[in-house]
């Protein structure tokens, strides 16, 4: 199977801000790629660029088999896009809004009318179809913004952030179309800042940071890549401490984090079952009294940060930034 | 890959596709305007508060140089001015299509390039259609009349839609370039433009600086050639200035020169964003 996307050496400068500085993606048919960054890292920049919005000054993108500056109109024909902003429109029915698309995509009347039937039930939006769009939910809204982008089942999806603003019982909504769309096979490639919204969907994860490429790799591949795994210990006694901390120690692959305040030790390990069993028994030997004690994989924030230098949410690095500096 | 066998689309000319997609865009911007009978309400109200105004509360200290009946005076004012100040509603509706991502989906599909704005003005156009005639009933209940014949109603009708055509290419264009926010206070240039003109007094009624400029106003020339073929127009007398004497072909050529302009820059704009 060939790339349904490949970029190379791609470029875009706004003024003095580089945008984008030699983005190289791979995309295989079939496959969803999240790309993962901080507000201003190029995610937006790359998606205007992929689908034919901006005009890259360096580099080249080809999509579906059409390079995006030379054939413009081949590479529409072959995508679809979801855009930060919702076009719902608010004065039509949902089932108006699917019809306009699909006329605007070039279907005759009666062939757009039952696309829309079809997209409607497949993002369960019959019973709402002949209401108005205003009344719809945020997750509603959402879905049939999806729905509008895949009227012609283009070979590539872009979606930029499908779910900044939504409250969880709408992403988790939202989710689960999108599932259904890669289980059919559609190439998709997504934007954003949630990392368990790429951990969910995404077979790969490249990460950016100011317009370049930092990191790539499967959801674990990229957990593994800052230690593996890593056993955390909760003490009922804070006195235990040091003594935990000492027995962790002797375990370890790695430095043992002591949070005093939450009584919680943390360490990176090797041989996740035989660490786990060693520590269990050396603290029960050495008498401390433990709380709860558990093996995991770092989250997609940790493996963010230990990347670029800076968590991935927006809030967080502000507060991050501003209060206590770049953490190590 | 999603299968559907509905999802093929028809094949045709370019031409074909740039009528085709113009109306189904202006389709969607006239139902917004159907179902949200509140922006209708808002542009009727704002030119039928000026008539009155002007009309009767302004206009019983204002004489008409050469005689003749203010109101009768006033009209073809109103009716330009309204086709200008419709292009606050064209710079707000492209600007919060803008805003929404409407404008950038448009773009990212493979429909006729020119379509959203060739379609925004058509739908802006059918409007000012309806507007000019909401202004006309109000005109004969304030006493205006014509009395010019038919054939100089319809011309001085067809230069109100020209001037309207024009000045929503200039609309499209601001609206593309200002932010949504901007796009709210696109009345405030307008308002000066519309006033500085000879829409309430005629020119010459002005302190000395300002009689020419709104005598060059682009709108004069259109209210001027209005005026004569409603047979509204007291005589024009020997002080005319040239831009007066030769309304009617400035009617013509002022809205062509803005269309030249706007209308390339427009759809230059579309399809090339800055940013």
């Amino acid at each position: 199977m060939g790339d349904a996307v490949l970029t190379e050496g791609l470029g875009k400068r706004f003024g003095t801000k580089q945008a984008l500085d030699g983005l190289d993606l791979a995309v295989p048919e079939g496959s969803v790629l999240g790309l993962l960054g901080p507000n201003g890292a190029g995610k937006t920049t790359a998606v205007r660029v992929l689908t034919t919005l901006l005009r890259p000054d360096a580099g080249r993108a080809e999509v579906g088999g059409h390079d995006v500056a030379r054939d413009p109109t081949a590479v529409r024909r072959a995508i679809g896009l979801t855009g930060q902003h919702t076009t719902v429109d608010d004065i039509l029915t949902g089932r108006e809004n699917l019809v306009m698309w699909g006329r605007l995509f070039h279907l005759p009347q009666r062939a757009a009318a039952r696309r829309a039937d079809e997209l409607l039930e497949q993002f369960g939006l019959t019973d709402a179809a002949d209401r108005r769009a205003k009344t719809y939910s945020g997750g509603m809204r959402r879905r049939l913004d999806v729905a509008s982008s895949l009227v012609l089942a283009p070979r590539v999806f872009f979606l930029d952030e499908p779910t900044t603003g939504l409250d969880p019982r709408n992403r988790g909504e939202v989710w689960a179309a999108l599932r259904g769309l890669v289980a059919g096979g559609t190439t998709v490639v997504m934007t954003t800042q949630y990392l368990d919204e790429a951990d969910q969907l995404a077979d790969r994860i490249a990460v950016l940071d100011e317009g370049r490429k930092v990191a790539e790799g499967t959801p674990s591949e990229l957990k593994s890549r800052i230690g593996g795994d890593r056993i955390d210990v909760l003490l009922r006694d804070a006195d235990d401490l040091p003594a935990a901390a000492d027995v962790l120690a002797r375990a370890a692959s790695g430095p043992v984090e002591v949070d005093a305040p939450l009584r919680r030790l943390s360490a990176p390990v090797r041989d996740r079952v035989a660490a786990l069993t060693g520590v269990v028994r050396a603290l029960d030997h050495a008498g401390l009294t433990v709380e709860d004690i558990g093996v995991r994989r770092p989250t997609l924030d940790e493996v963010f940060l230990h990347l670029t230098g800076k968590p991935a949410a927006p809030a967080a690095k502000q507060s991050a930034q501003n209060e206590i500096g770049v953490p190590a | 890959m999603t299968t559907s066998t509905f999802a093929v689309p028809a094949r045709g000319s370019a031409l074909r596709w740039t009528v085709a997609d113009s109306w189904v865009v202006a389709r969607r911007d006239l139902l917004h305007w159907v179902r949200n009978p509140s922006v209708i309400i808002a542009s009727v109200a704002f030119p039928a508060m000026f008539v009155l105004l002007f009309g009767f509360v302004f206009g019983s200290a204002i004489t008409v140089p050469g005689g003749g009946d203010y109101r009768e005076f006033l009209m073809p004012g109103m009716f330009a001015q309204a086709m200008v100040n419709g292009a606050a509603a064209t710079v707000a509706a492209v600007a919060a299509d803008k805003a929404r991502g409407v404008t950038d989906r448009f773009r990212s599909m493979p429909m006729a390039p020119g379509a959203p704005v060739v379609g925004r003005s058509v739908a802006d156009v059918v409007n000012s259609v309806l507007d000019l005639v909401v202004l006309v009933g109000l005109g004969l209940l304030v006493g205006w009349q014509a009395h010019g014949g038919v054939a100089g109603a319809l011309a001085a009708v067809g230069l109100l839609l020209l001037l309207r055509f024009a000045m929503i290419w200039v609309g499209i264009y601001l609206g593309l370039v200002v932010s949504q926010e901007a796009a709210g206070l696109a009345w405030a240039p307008l308002f000066p433009l519309t006033m500085i003109a000879n829409t309430f007094v005629h020119p010459s009624q002005l302190p000395g600086w300002l009689g020419p400029l709104a005598d060059w106003n682009p709108l004069s020339a259109t209210v001027t050639a209005v005026r004569e073929l409603f047979g509204n127009a007291g005589p024009v007398g020997a002080q005319a200035s040239w831009a007066e004497q030769n309304a009617m072909l400035l009617a013509v050529a002022w809205p062509l020169v803005i269309v030249a302009v706007f209308l390339p820059l427009a759809v230059r704009r579309y399809r090339r964003p800055a940013a």
